[in-house]
């Protein structure tokens, strides 16, 4: 009985972080429509420093985890394609990778982390100090205010991102083909290009527009639902960094099937 | 005497959960008055403020703001009315992100479409108004508790209010610079005529700058009434809480069980 009621409890819980999540995803969707109609759009400026922050200066942290995931992959698979003699397919082996999987979902992973986190634990002290109903009394709307620039900047950011992921990736490859297994470069770039095709790359950006939604949409709603002082900002920062992994790995799950099924 | 009202509230009831906040209150503020709620800590009356600036909704009763109804006003409707009214928090609320000058300003930014050059020279006037001015370019971390409070009341008289909500302006300040809030308080009303709407428990500043008092106990209006009138009340709980007496219907223990129960449980 009492697994039960458990079980019960967290079911409807969670049916309900999800219903707000959605709601909030809306609103800021509406913001976004109606907004520059009403001339509420969000200042430019904000946008621009909340992309400067999500992407130019995630940008050092991204290349390395791309060209290090590229050389790891090379690595890996030579091993195991130098039995069949075939090491000259490790280039189509990184690109096709990373494209497809590593380069969103790392870059994912490690924006995540870097933004989402300061995402929550930004509102979430805002919250607290009261400067989130300060804005609602001066008739700011702080999901016109605060949400929709951090949304709209890693939408635009984390594709270009991921693209940058996979560039340093098959970069990666490239230095470990090159260097240690002594292919030919011409060779390397043709066999890379020869099997990944623009579905490929196109279906990573598409994993990595869910994956930006996913992490502002989480980010920004525990920030604006934190309770409890400086022990609810840690909290809720914590919990929207586990939620937005484990968003991102389930996402990616489901968009991988949806295309291998589609057939795309 | 046909005074004409600020803020009405009409039997407002808010539960938050199984605990009643707020049981069937009733209020008149007038315009151009300096109003001032008080009662002890957990009465209901900052919830009570949070009514009449719209950010809660009763769940019965309704709210009248400036001759509207706002419990379920449409929001660019309730925008409109916000811009006419202020807010002073009691930790300042000011965003720790932009400086003093940008604080005051952001208001005046979003809603006006002043240039720049007369949007300082009103940040100018209004930071002078609580004595910081030439403090623009500092940020909040940078200010005590006391010039927190007073950038906090620049920001929210930046729009010209007609009503200025205050919650717990003098809590945690030294006796002058509470002094100097309450001084500013009254500035602000007689010069600007702007209504005011004061929560405290700090009795020495109610006495200072009330011109009426509504004493809220246990979710409801105990008494209203001028400074005098509750000077001189003859209601024990409003008696109590101006002398600050331990003894007296308002009970400082809230446990509902037996102490020598609890203790040899």
């Amino acid at each position: 009985m009492n697994i039960i009621e458990t079980t019960g409890k967290a079911v409807i819980g969670t049916y309900k972080h999800v219903v707000n999540v959605l709601h909030l995803l809306f609103q800021t969707l509406s913001w976004i429509a109606i907004g520059p109609l009403k001339g509420k759009f969000p200042k430019r400026q904000s946008i621009f420093e909340q992309m400067v922050f999500a992407g130019v200066k995630s940008l050092v942290i991204v290349c390395f985890v791309g060209l290090f995931t590229g050389i790891v992959i090379a690595m890996q698979s030579a091993y195991q394609l130098a039995q069949l003699g075939a090491t000259i397919y490790v280039a189509a082996m990184v690109s096709v990778s990373i494209a497809r999987e590593l380069g969103p979902v790392l870059t994912a992973l490690v924006v995540a982390g870097r933004v989402g986190a300061a995402i929550t634990a930004e509102l979430a002290s805002m919250k607290v100090s009261e400067q989130i109903e300060a804005l609602d009394t001066l008739a700011l709307n702080p999901i016109r205010f605060l949400v929709v620039p951090r949304f709209l900047a890693l939408l635009i950011m984390l594709p270009c991102l991921t693209l940058l992921a996979d560039i340093m990736g098959v970069a990666g490859g490239f230095l470990v083909g090159i260097y240690n297994l002594g292919l030919n470069p011409h060779r390397y770039m043709d066999v890379s290009f020869e099997f990944m095709v623009w579905k490929d790359v196109w279906t990573g950006i598409v994993k990595s527009v869910v994956f930006a939604i996913t992490i502002s949409m989480v980010g920004c709603y525990m920030g604006l639902n934190t309770r409890g002082g400086a022990e609810g900002v840690g909290k809720s920062t914590t919990v929207s960094v586990v939620t937005s992994f484990i968003l991102i790995i389930l996402f990616d799950c489901v968009l991988t099937g949806v295309f291998y099924f589609a057939n795309m | 005497m046909g005074k004409e009202i600020a803020i009405k509230a009409e039997g407002i009831i808010k539960a938050f959960g199984a605990r009643t906040v707020l049981n069937g209150i009733n209020l008149e503020i007038y315009k151009g008055e300096t109003f001032v709620i008080m009662g002890g800590s957990g009465c209901g009356k900052s919830t009570l403020l949070r009514h009449m600036i719209g950010s809660i909704k009763p769940d019965s009763g309704k709210v009248y703001l400036l001759g509207q109804d706002i419990t379920g006003l449409p929001e660019d409707d309730m925008d409109k009315i916000k811009k006419r009214i202020g807010m002073s928090f009691q930790g300042s609320a000011l965003f720790d992100s932009m400086t003093v000058g940008e604080n005051v300003s952001l208001p005046l930014r979003e809603h006006t479409k002043l240039e720049d050059s007369i949007i300082n020279i009103m940040v100018k006037m209004k930071l002078e108004l609580v004595g910081l001015r030439g403090f623009d370019d500092l940020m909040p971390s940078e200010l005590s508790g006391g010039m927190k409070k007073r950038v906090g009341l620049a920001r929210a008289i930046a729009m010209d209010p007609e009503i200025i909500f205050y919650d717990e302006p003098t809590a945690g300040l030294d006796p002058i610079v509470a002094g100097v809030i309450d001084k500013l308080i009254l500035d602000l009303s007689q010069k600007l005529n702007i209504t005011s709407v004061v929560v405290t428990h700090d009795m020495g500043s109610v006495f200072r700058i009330a011109d009426r008092i509504a004493m809220l106990y246990e979710g409801r209006v105990v008494e209203v009434g001028t400074k005098e009138e509750i000077k001189q009340s003859k209601d024990e709980i409003v008696r109590q809480f101006i002398s600050g007496n331990p003894d007296g219907p308002i009970k400082f223990f809230q446990q509902k069980d037996n102490y020598l129960d609890q203790l040899t449980k």
